[in-house]
């Protein structure tokens, strides 16, 4: 301190000198311990300010996950019914042909209702008998025609089967449905808890993983639908938009970077590709119905056109990211280059877009996730159709994964909320997933200079 | 200017008094703002010019016209006439690429290409096609790193990012990189500017060394520097090219009196 305020005399001296008398600064004085203890309290603030908006934040998120999670694991396990089943000859197979053919059309729900009422003999009225049938879920039907079809020495054997039930009994098996509501105002009556309690006494009611989930399509039944067939479609229609987006994005970021003279047209050109970034969603969704749809004539609710649809939204923020990369690198790299006798292209393949690439490939990353988060556009040209077939190519309907989010979201069951959950947990994973390959490929390509 | 040149010449019996690259009524503009203003000046064949002046002076200008890599900015046009072996390089029919090839630069901030120290040496060779195999490429790299007195500091590790070598190391290995493309002169703007004075002896000494082959004109903020590598001095001041002449005779007895005013450090 003492050499300071020496220094500062000393400053005080000659500034007197130049200029008329200025008072030396007392550093010690009150005022100035004031204005310091004012500086130290303001940066207390600032800090709590800061910390207080990232603990919101944290605490958000934690509830986010916390709500999906706790609304959706429950999708990951599905209820199962054991019963005894007869595999009856005569209705399996009455001819004893083992024709493929024939066992592939055998009534095997019969088999299943046959089964119910062997297991609950009191049932007799018509209505009794068909919320006993509820029990099991109609899928279960092709469940058993596999088996046999896989196994026919099955016919005519009795054997304990573990069958899938249906979405009612899968939720009162979750207690998402409790007994104590009253009767009327619940899903199920007392009868059918009745059942339950009963076949879940004798042991015969078990969760299982249910892998249906992660390989079905979309179903009217909820125990029998799944995220595959809207994961599938989500795969072709990024596939789509990546081939049209990257490359024309990446060529535009290079041209206007790179070769582009600067004029009032290249302006414009700038000025209307920030413009882009901006414009609602939906809006692309209509362009894309006209151009694709009304005009080309392309397959409606397909991921091609889906695909094309996104590449237009996503190409600006690729030429936006692109750009950003192609101008930090530095131009003394693009001088050595030219300096060498590398022509523009050269000096660009070589040198300008390796170094570029981890920004592009982040950029491009982002673009694509953002894809695949997408919903509005994909309602406009019929991506929300009822789809229950897995697709097999980009020209097939299909439907994406925030779309199915979508659709469950809207249906009534009691069964969809958790898969709707579900599926978020999925379309999030998927995200996670691709924003940490954006952030490795960053440290992986990322080289210095 | 011509009559400088001719005086220089009687004055000095060391100059070997071939120009190798001459520049003629040279006007530039960046914009509307004129840079240089008819400049005259003679680049003898081997032999290091050393363009000296205060900053924006249009030196760097001046030398980055030498090998059109003015072309590269935006809103510059050239006046007038610069040639190299009597053909304008301004001319429509000459390949810009070839002719940077024939004029390498090196620049103010060491900038070697962040891969390894051979593939910096290798990338002239390897992109103008001057090598057919590998043996001969081995070899051009060597003989480029051995003239730029750098191949004992690197044999053991050519594999090894250029980018780890010491300031002066990169500012000698873009020398090699600009050697390797043998070209007939070589362009140097401040390349000892971020050097420490260690490393720019070493720089100054591989200048001197290269001179029996290359033509070299050097940009140069330190007058020393100027005095101690270079033949011929080149004084810009404004834009304008106030004197050129032997070096000696420059800094001894400069006709200006603004040539005097810079060296005996009134301004600048």
């Amino acid at each position: 301190m003492t050499d300071m305020a020496s220094l500062m005399e000393d400053r005080a001296a000659a500034n007197a000198d130049a200029s008329d008398q200025r008072k030396p600064v007392d550093w010690d004085s009150a005022d100035m311990s004031r204005s310091i203890k004012k500086r130290y309290a303001a940066e207390r603030r600032f800090k709590t300010y800061g910390l207080t908006a990232i603990m919101l934040a944290l605490a958000a998120l934690v509830l986010l996950g916390y709500s999906i999670i706790s609304k959706g694991y429950s999708a990951f396990v599905q209820t199962y019914v054991q019963i005894e089943l007869t595999f009856d000859p005569a209705v399996i197979d009455p001819d004893g042909t083992r024709d493929p053919a024939v066992l592939g059309r055998a009534n095997y729900d019969g088999l299943i209702k046959d089964a119910l009422r062997a297991r609950f003999p009191d049932v007799t009225s018509r209505s009794e008998k068909r919320k006993l049938y509820g029990i099991i879920s109609s899928g279960a039907s092709y469940d058993l025609r596999e088996q046999v079809l896989d196994k026919p020495s099955l016919i005519g054997q009795t054997r304990k089967l573990w069958l899938i039930s249906g979405d009612d009994f899968d939720m009162l098996n979750k207690g998402y449905i409790s007994a104590d509501t009253q009767e009327a105002s619940r899903r199920l009556d007392d009868d059918e808890i009745g059942w339950f309690q009963t076949l879940q006494s004798a042991n015969a009611i078990e969760k299982r993983f249910h892998t249906r989930f992660f390989t079905n399509g979309d179903s009217r039944e909820p125990e029998l639908a799944g995220i595959w067939g809207a994961a599938v479609g989500s795969f072709y229609t990024l596939i789509v938009t990546l081939l049209l987006s990257f490359p024309i994005g990446v060529a535009a970021a290079i041209y206007l970077e790179e070769f582009a003279p600067k004029n009032r047209l290249t302006q414009i050109i700038e000025v209307n590709i920030n413009n882009l970034a901006a414009v609602p969603s939906i809006v692309f969704g209509l362009l894309g119905l006209e151009l694709y749809l009304n005009v080309m004539h392309l397959p409606r609710s397909a991921p091609v056109v889906g695909g094309l649809t996104l590449a237009l939204m996503t190409l600006p923020t690729i030429i936006i990211a692109s750009r950003a990369a192609i101008k930090a690198v530095p131009p003394s790299i693009r001088q050595a280059a030219l300096g060498l006798g590398a022509s523009p292209v050269q000096t660009v393949s070589h040198h300008v877009l390796p170094l570029a690439m981890p920004g592009i490939l982040t950029g491009t990353i982002i673009g694509m996730a953002q894809a695949l988060g997408e919903t509005a556009p994909l309602l406009m040209i019929g991506m929300v159709a009822f789809i229950v077939d897995i697709p097999g190519s980009a020209m097939d309907a299909a439907t994406v994964l925030p779309v199915q989010i979508y659709l469950w979201a809207d249906s009534p069951e009691r069964a969809f909320v958790e898969k709707t959950s579900a599926a978020i947990m999925v379309l999030l994973a998927f995200l996670i997933l691709m924003n940490g390959l954006a952030v490795f490929l960053r440290k992986k390509f990322e080289r210095k200079w | 200017m011509a009559v400088v040149t001719a005086d220089a010449m009687t004055n000095a019996p060391h100059t070997r008094g071939k120009s190798k690259m001459a520049a003629r009524d040279l006007d530039l503009f960046y914009g509307d703002a004129q840079a240089l203003f008819n400049v005259d000046l003679d680049v003898m064949e081997r032999e290091v010019t050393a363009l000296i002046g205060p900053s924006g002076c249009g030196k760097s200008t001046f030398l980055r016209c030498l090998n059109r890599m003015n072309d590269t900015i935006d809103g510059v046009t050239i006046s007038g006439k610069v040639t190299l072996d009597d053909r304008d390089i301004y001319d429509k029919i000459i390949d810009v690429v070839q002719l940077r090839a024939r004029i390498g630069m090196v620049f103010q901030k060491p900038n070697p290409f962040p891969k390894s120290i051979f593939d910096n040496v290798a990338y002239g060779p390897r992109i103008h096609g001057l090598v057919n195999s590998r043996d001969e490429l081995d070899e051009i790299v060597m003989t480029s790193l051995e003239k730029a007195g750098l191949l004992k500091e690197v044999k053991d590790r050519l594999a090894s990012p250029a980018t780890g070598l010491s300031g002066g190391q990169q500012q000698r290995l873009c020398i090699a990189r600009a050697v390797a493309v043998s070209p007939e002169v070589i362009l140097m703007d401040e390349p000892c500017s971020a050097l420490d004075p260690i490393a720019t002896a070493k720089v100054e000494e591989l200048i001197d060394e290269l001179r029996s082959n290359y033509t070299i004109v050097i940009v140069t903020h330190s007058m020393q520097q100027a005095a101690r590598v270079s033949q011929r001095t080149a004084f810009f001041h404004l834009g304008k090219l106030v004197e050129v002449g032997e070096t000696d005779q420059i800094f001894t007895n400069p006709r200006d009196e603004r040539t005097k005013g810079y060296i005996t450090g009134r301004f600048g």
